[in-house]
């Protein structure tokens, strides 16, 4: 398989492609949203619109062989990385067709096929685990890379900086992308961190490190490509910190008391799909139609998930201790 | 035929990790001190220059990190031994091996392996205060989707590491610290088996069952009933996780008494899971209560008289057992 390249060709395909990927995301969350208060998904739900443009610019860097480690906000990345829609939903409905056959849920979509290792909600949790993946890579002198998604708010955990020296220290091939959405559940960043600017924490382990603006999306892609092919070269880590903005509440459960409406008005003005839809007609790299069609493939790629998602099965109960351990031990 | 060597717990530990390397270029072991320094215990003294720093790695003292680093290697096809100095330590890292090693074949559906080994030290005994004395085995015990084993003889020491090592899913291996310095003849490291438990010593009156760096001070405990006429069986649970149950309660028919001898403390210990077990399936076999010795419910302090009264010893089995059966 051949990595992809650091060159962002930004023609009509690949805008097109880039505005496909970010509405897939924006309306399947709509849609789990939807899903959510008819009570076909359960438990939590943490939807990552506004953000978009993360997954969706990172992802660009990443081949096949790569792995991927993301957190409980992870639908958009599954998604982006090739697990399909149908099983995603079908894994928040609970159904055995689910991605991990319903054991997991929203928080823990998996799947091994797409080397997409989760889905951890442990915030921070994910981190030594992308480590290891990276440092079996390099043992066995795979030249992959292993993507590493968290929050700003696991900047603040002992795994965080526990990680970055040791990524550093072994120089393990870690894509770290850090979330930045200036919120850890319901706490600010600047009351949660004595250093606010979290790429500064990765530099100064020694870990190649820049922050992007991350509601633009060709400027994460841009700047995940050269991570990428900085790591691809080199074998050391890279620390990319993507800002951010999470439009919708943390969960479905959070009222929003700890922010202002204007301040989530302000940013959806500058969102990631608002600006890269103006971007492409402006330059005429896309045009209505283009934009209209896109949204009826989407809208039919969804269409699909739900009505798999909705005949799944259910898993018999007789299955429940299934895949605590090895059915075979070797 | 010549005689086998001497090989002391520490030894055989060593030979296994040995061996295993030699075998499959995947295994590697990581820890603290485990290279230059040569292990906390001096359990891979000389592996780094045998195998050098690729595959011994210290690592910095970050618990979380480099467990999970052993869960996302086991992940991505290596067989990683990692080696935490103490089980005290090992909460640094307990946020790894529940919510990730024992975990994520469950949670991925079925996707995921973790075919990781972690060693550790543990237990009292040698004055090092409460946070380097306990015995935390009894805890991991409780966990879905890992195998805790706890070799308590020089031929578990060295036998079941190789298995654990061909576990696809993660295996906690417990050893007493002060088991390293015990010897025995063993010719070679025979593989041994990590499913069971074994009965050490065979006897009639009652079944005194126990793991890990009790074994000697039962087995010492039963030797000085004999002599007041107490045929005791002494079972070596071996296997912490998933327990031997047909074993133990095979035992407590045959003897129709049990005392259990467990260094953990008494309250929500492996013990009191062993006696719920035989409360369950094996009551009717009983002719006595259940009874056992463990560790008083303290942390385990420095001073070396208030250590001993708060571990089990041989005096404590002793005087359990007989006034169990009144005599």
């Amino acid at each position: 398989m051949n990595a992809p390249s650091q060159k962002v060709q930004l023609n009509r395909a690949h805008c097109r492609q880039l505005m496909h990927q970010l509405l897939r995301i924006r309306r399947f969350e709509e849609k789990c949203a939807e899903l959510y208060t008819q009570e076909k998904i359960r438990g939590f739900l943490h939807l990552y619109i506004g953000e978009e443009a993360v997954a969706v610019g990172t992802m660009q860097a990443l081949g096949p062989e790569d792995a991927v480690v993301a957190t409980y906000r992870e639908h958009g990345h599954a998604l982006i990385r090739g697990v399909p829609a149908g099983a995603i939903l079908a894994e928040m409905y609970g159904k055995q067709e689910g991605c991990s056959r319903g054991r997991g849920g929203s928080m823990h979509l998996f799947d091994a096929a797409a080397r997409f290792f989760g889905g951890n909600a442990i915030v921070g949790g994910g981190l030594p685990v992308a480590a290891g993946l990276a440092l079996a890579d390099k043992m066995q002198g795979r030249p992959h890379v292993t993507a590493c998604y968290f929050g700003e708010g696991a900047a603040a955990e002992g795994e965080f900086h526990e990680t970055m020296n040791l990524a550093a220290l072994w120089q393990l091939p870690v894509l770290f992308i850090c979330e930045n959405n200036l919120y850890a559940m319901g706490t600010a960043l600047n009351l949660s961190e004595s250093q606010t600017d979290i790429s500064a924490k990765a530099a100064s382990y020694n870990i190649a490190s820049e922050a992007v603006d991350g509601m633009n999306v060709v400027d994460v892609e841009v700047a995940a490509r050269r991570a990428a092919a900085a790591i691809r070269e080199t074998g050391r880590p890279y620390f990319l910190e993507c800002r951010t903005y999470r439009f919708r509440a943390h969960s479905m459960f959070d009222p929003q008391l700890y922010r202002d409406k204007d301040e989530v008005e302000q940013w959806k003005d500058r969102g990631p799909i608002a600006r890269f839809r103006e971007w492409t007609l402006e330059t005429g790299e896309l045009r209505e139609e283009d934009l209209a069609e896109l949204e009826e493939l989407v809208a039919r790629e969804i269409a699909d998930a739900v009505s798999f998602a909705e005949a799944g099965t259910w898993e018999p109960v007789e299955d429940l201790t299934r895949d605590v351990g090895a059915e075979r031990r070797q | 035929m010549s005689e086998p060597a001497e090989l002391s717990y520490r030894e055989a530990v060593r030979s296994a990790i040995r061996n295993a390397m030699q075998d499959d270029p995947r295994v590697f072991l990581m820890g603290e001190d485990v290279g230059h320094y040569g292990g906390c215990y001096a359990v891979s003294k000389g592996l780094l220059d045998e195998f050098g720093p690729d595959r011994i790695r210290d690592t910095p003292l970050s618990e979380s990190a480099f467990t999970g680093a052993g869960i996302g290697a086991a992940m991505g096809g290596m067989r990683p031994i990692v080696e935490i100095m103490t089980c005290n330590f090992s909460l640094l890292a307990l946020d790894q091996i529940m919510n990730n090693a024992a975990t994520l074949r469950h949670m991925s559906g079925g996707q995921v392996s973790v075919p990781l080994v972690i060693r550790m030290a543990t237990g009292g005994g040698r004055q090092l205060g409460a946070q380097h004395s306990h015995s935390l085995e009894g805890w991991y015990a409780h966990i879905p989707g890992i195998r805790v084993l706890a070799p308590a003889t020089v031929e578990d020491a060295g036998g079941m590491l190789a298995p654990a090592l061909a576990d696809p899913d993660p295996v906690l291996i417990f050893e007493n610290a002060l088991l390293y310095n015990d010897t025995a003849r063993v010719d070679g490291l025979a593989k041994a088996d990590i499913d069971h438990a074994a009965v050490r010593r065979e006897g009639t009156d009652i079944s005194l069952i126990t793991y890990g760096g009790s074994l000697g001070k039962t087995l010492a405990a039963a030797e000085l009933l004999e002599q007041v006429g107490i045929s005791a069986e002494v079972l070596d649970l071996r296997v912490l996780r998933p327990l031997d149950e047909e074993a133990i309660l095979g035992s407590v028919a045959r003897t129709r008494r049990c005392v259990v001898v467990d260094e953990g403390w008494r309250s929500g210990s492996i013990s009191a899971e062993v006696m719920a077990r035989i409360s369950e399936s094996g009551f009717w076999n009983l002719d006595a209560p259940l009874a056992r010795v463990c560790s008083e419910e303290v942390p385990i302090p420095y001073a070396k008289h208030l250590e001993d009264a708060a571990l089990p010893n041989t005096d404590k089995i002793v005087q359990a057992v007989r006034k169990l059966l009144g005599r």
